[in-house]
């Protein structure tokens, strides 16, 4: 492998490569789990999962109702479950109320349907501020939520996650389920945006 | 316990930096201390809360840097408190790694 190499290893790709290899040397790390871990969630779990529970609950009233009041169980009926998911509340934005997550502590987040977190996400500056200044947080994202609206910050525990449903844009009534969980964004379940309509 | 992680409402640390498009690692060695987390779980030496305390007791340090640098913050100190790997052993061998990759 060094061969490979035209410049030295950083002190932190020192540390982990050490890492790995003792771990694998005492029989204590399968390499080929960790490369199936790392294939699994940088192609396979994703936002994408999430559209797919917000369209179902845009179409599907009772969908809808079953995901507010046990998210856990509803979001596992599309097949979305494990780990970093265990416990999930669903808050739905509405006219009067914008909600936004984050996890103050630590960098909480719904693996199962949001995939791994942005960085910004899990920065010192956007932990500390989008609690005491969540609107001009969400300014410096686009996102002008009107005086008259109501904000609400859910900050996650150790244990619970959080995921944003967000408002169905108008003009999306002839779309089908898939066209819909087209339009939902990652940023838009984490409640820093808004899902944009179709534009003709 | 009150700690350097716990951020909500501190002032001054700076804007939030948005990348677009960005990727789900910026780095080989990002890929590989993730790939580890569950595999490091499964060994039994330590559950999520001490994971997550093992962070908090990094003190300013923690400021300083990346999520996943944490994550192998928290790996180091945990398996070496657990006498999975020794802190001699470690040593030798990230001189033997750095050697090498010369």
């Amino acid at each position: 492998m060094s061969a490979n190499h035209n410049r030295p290893l950083s002190e932190v790709e020192i540390r982990v490569k050490a890492l790995e290899s003792l771990l694998v040397e005492k029989g204590l790390v399968d390499p080929a789990a960790v490369d199936a871990l790392i294939d699994n969630y940088e192609h396979k779990v994703g936002p994408r999962n999430g559209a797919r529970v917000v369209a179902r609950a845009w179409v599907d009233p009772a969908y809808r109702e079953r995901l507010l009041a046990d998210g856990t169980r509803a979001i596992a009926e599309l097949g979305y479950s494990g780990i970093q998911g265990e416990d999930m509340v669903v808050v739905a934005n509405t006219p009067d109320t914008h909600n936004v997550i984050v996890c103050t502590l630590c960098s909480c987040y719904p693996w199962p349907t949001l995939g791994l977190p942005p960085v910004w996400f899990k920065s010192a500056p956007y932990r500390s501020r989008v609690v005491s200044d969540p609107r001009g947080v969400l300014k410096e994202f686009g996102l002008a939520v009107p005086a008259e609206k109501r904000v609400r910050v859910w900050d996650s525990t150790a244990e619970l996650r959080y995921m944003v449903l967000p408002e169905r844009p108008p003009g999306t009534e002839a779309l089908s389920e898939d066209e819909l969980a087209a339009l939902v964004t990652r940023d838009s379940m984490i409640g820093v945006a808004e899902v944009k309509g179709v534009t003709a | 316990m009150n700690g350097v992680h716990d951020l909500g409402g501190m002032h001054g640390l700076g804007p939030i930096v948005i990348e677009k498009d960005e990727p789900v690692f910026h780095h080989e060695w990002e890929r590989r201390v993730f790939g580890m987390f569950l595999p490091v779980f499964a060994t039994g030496a330590f559950n999520i809360d001490e994971f997550r305390h093992a962070i908090e007791r990094m003190g300013p340090e923690y400021l300083q840097t990346s999520y996943y640098e944490h994550w192998l913050a928290a790996f180091e100190t945990l398996l070496e408190e657990k006498g999975m790997i020794s802190a001699e052993e470690f040593s030798a061998r990230r001189a033997r790694i750095a050697e090498e990759a010369r």
